[in-house]
């Protein structure tokens, strides 16, 4: 295959992967755009096997064949709940995959085209510390990540004094080493420069708490997407680089997002340490709230007109989305009107409680974004809040003192009533008290979310 | 034929590069946020494109020893993603279906 050939065919590989997040536009052309993304890939794989110098297929083909098992396994067998682990994971893999190829092309440069051992350009050294460090603190921070979501280490933000100052020391630390590395290239500076950042992966992630963890698993994308990139440069490869930059604004795009739907600064989660002080006491109120059982939410959902249901991630964990799904279905059969609101953070990861609706057969026309529906919040008659809490608390818009101040949030207190299914009226991660609580048009369903829901049904 | 210009492989590169950042920016923000799941793990799996380095460092019929092992592991890392994150895409597109 001459090198034309190929360039052309990586070409081929690199627009195949722009159609499949092209397709992501919308769930009616997602499948075909994933079948893009799979021709893609057959493509880009088998364009390098067909490369001179591919002449010993066992390595490759043990590893395919191992290495797709277990992947096809797992994902067939994964639970929907446990999406951002399974996420996590498998960014930890490119990370350290990009750590690998590095060392490769350090120990072969000749495969490469690159240079001979102890010889290699300098532009080359240069990039391949890039998709070293890039890859390591990638592979390390989405272990990590990985622990705190499967809940194998405290979720909660682990901080200690000169925590900046450590990591900026290790910054520092890995700088000086890539440049002594990029000169001299010895392989002992190599390995010291890629083990700091390994640790540096460790520390960076540590300190970011539970609540934050939408915005680390959409960082730790980014950086697989630019520890790909820097691989690509190394061994320039076009479709490693398109394929990097695409993943690396994705995963920058989805982390602007979920900073935004929080109303926190990037700089303030990377610096770590929210939920800390969640711990400071609620104002203790005595106000009255009004509650009620399941019979009363039925009788009042089935003389609405419109029923808005905004489910939160309280609602995965007691696994009632189907629950949920039947009532919406009586509800309807009824003559109401039911749809589904959902908070950019209602799940553990961006656009996961879509994916909890959607596997509880909720279809996804009855979904709606926090933007499309809020406008029609006054026309609801009533608001059925489950498992969620600071995603309709309207003092991040009166208290500018509080944690969630400037918060984008659901204005369920603008429907005629409100229904919160919850199990007490304690305060949501945020740890602030809900005002909507004590309204009177507001009655409050204490229980377990699923139990709640199911009896919801048997009195419709 | 001569080349009238000699450009730097790199230089090639870096507008390769930017351009590319250019698009995903404007095709991933035309992605619906119910799907930003999906997008992930798509866009894991074909990270895993760096399968290719992997390939490369794995296949030689001579040279380092070393450089075999770690391509090879590397391709066994990247296999498990790609093949488990257009899966898992799958399972999840698979499920957003219309109202009937």
């Amino acid at each position: 295959m001459t090198s034309n050939l190929a360039a052309i065919l990586y070409l081929i590989a690199g627009v195949c992967f722009i159609m499949a997040l092209r397709g992501l536009s919308s769930p009616a052309t997602a499948r075909s755009g994933n079948i893009f993304g799979i021709a893609g890939m057959v493509i880009a794989i088998g364009t390098t096997l067909g490369q001179p110098g591919v002449e010993d297929y066992l390595w490759v083909g043990v590893g395919i064949v191992v290495g797709g098992l277990i992947g096809t396994v797992i994902a067939l067998r994964i639970r929907m709940t446990a999406m951002p682990q399974l996420v996590a994971a498998f960014h930890s893999l490119v990370g350290l995959a990009a750590v690998l190829v590095a060392g490769a092309a350090f120990y072969a440069p000749e495969t490469f085209h690159i240079g001979t051992p102890g010889d290699i350009r300098l532009v080359s050294r240069i990039e391949m510390c890039f998709g070293a460090v890039i890859g390591a603190l990638t592979f390390t921070g989405s272990v990590v990540a990985f622990a705190k979501l499967q809940e194998l280490m405290t979720g909660a933000p682990l901080v200690f004094r000169g925590q900046h100052l450590l990591n900026l020391a290790l910054i520092i630390a890995i700088v000086a080493l890539g440049v002594v590395f990029s000169i001299e290239q010895q392989e002992s500076v190599f390995w010291a420069m890629t083990g700091l950042a390994l640790l540096l992966g460790i520390l960076l992630i540590v300190p970011i708490g539970g609540a934050d963890m939408p915005v680390v698993i959409s960082m730790l994308n980014s950086y697989s997407g630019w520890a790909a990139a820097g691989i690509g440069f190394t061994l320039e490869n076009t479709v490693l680089i398109v394929v990097g930059a695409l993943v690396g604004s994705a995963g920058a795009i989805l982390s602007y997002i979920m900073c935004r739907a929080m109303n926190r600064s990037f700089i303030s989660v990377i610096l770590g340490g929210f939920g800390t002080d969640s711990s400071k006491s609620v104002s203790a109120t005595d106000r009255t709230h009004k509650s009620g059982s399941a019979d009363d939410a039925a009788f009042i959902m089935r003389n609405a007109g419109s029923v808005v249901i905004v489910p939160g991630y309280g609602l995965a964990v007691a696994q009632a989305q189907h629950a949920i799904r039947e009532m919406a279905g009586m509800l309807q059969k009824e003559g109401v009107d039911v749809r589904y609101a959902i908070h950019p953070v209602a799940g553990r990861m961006p656009g996961h409680m879509n994916v909890l609706l959607a596997e509880a057969n909720v279809p996804y026309d009855e979904v709606f974004e926090l933007e499309d529906i809020n406008s029609d919040m006054p026309n609801t008659d009533v608001a059925l809040v489950i498992g969620a809490n600071d995603v309709v608390n309207p003092v991040a818009k009166t208290d500018p003192q509080s944690p969630i101040a400037g918060m984008p949030i659901l204005d369920v207190e603008l429907c005629k009533t409100v229904l919160f299914v919850k199990r007490s009226l304690a305060p949501g991660y945020a740890g602030i008290d809900n005002p909507v609580f004590y309204r009177d048009n507001t009655m409050m369903l204490f229980g377990d979310a699923k139990k709640m829901v199911e009896e919801i049904v048997k009195s419709l | 034929m001569e080349h009238v210009l000699e450009l730097h492989p790199l230089v090639i590169a870096v507008t390769i590069f930017v351009l590319a950042v250019f698009i995903g920016y404007y095709v991933v923000w035309s992605v619906t946020p119910a799907l930003h799941t999906p997008l992930m793990s798509v866009t894991n799996a074909i990270s895993s494109v760096i399968i290719v380095g992997a390939v490369l460092a794995a296949t030689p019929a001579e040279g380092s020893v070393l450089a075999k092992i770690l391509g090879g592991v590397a391709v066994g890392l990247a296999a498990v993603n790609i093949f488990g994150g257009f899966t898992v895409t799958q399972r999840m597109l698979s499920m957003f279906k219309k109202k009937k």
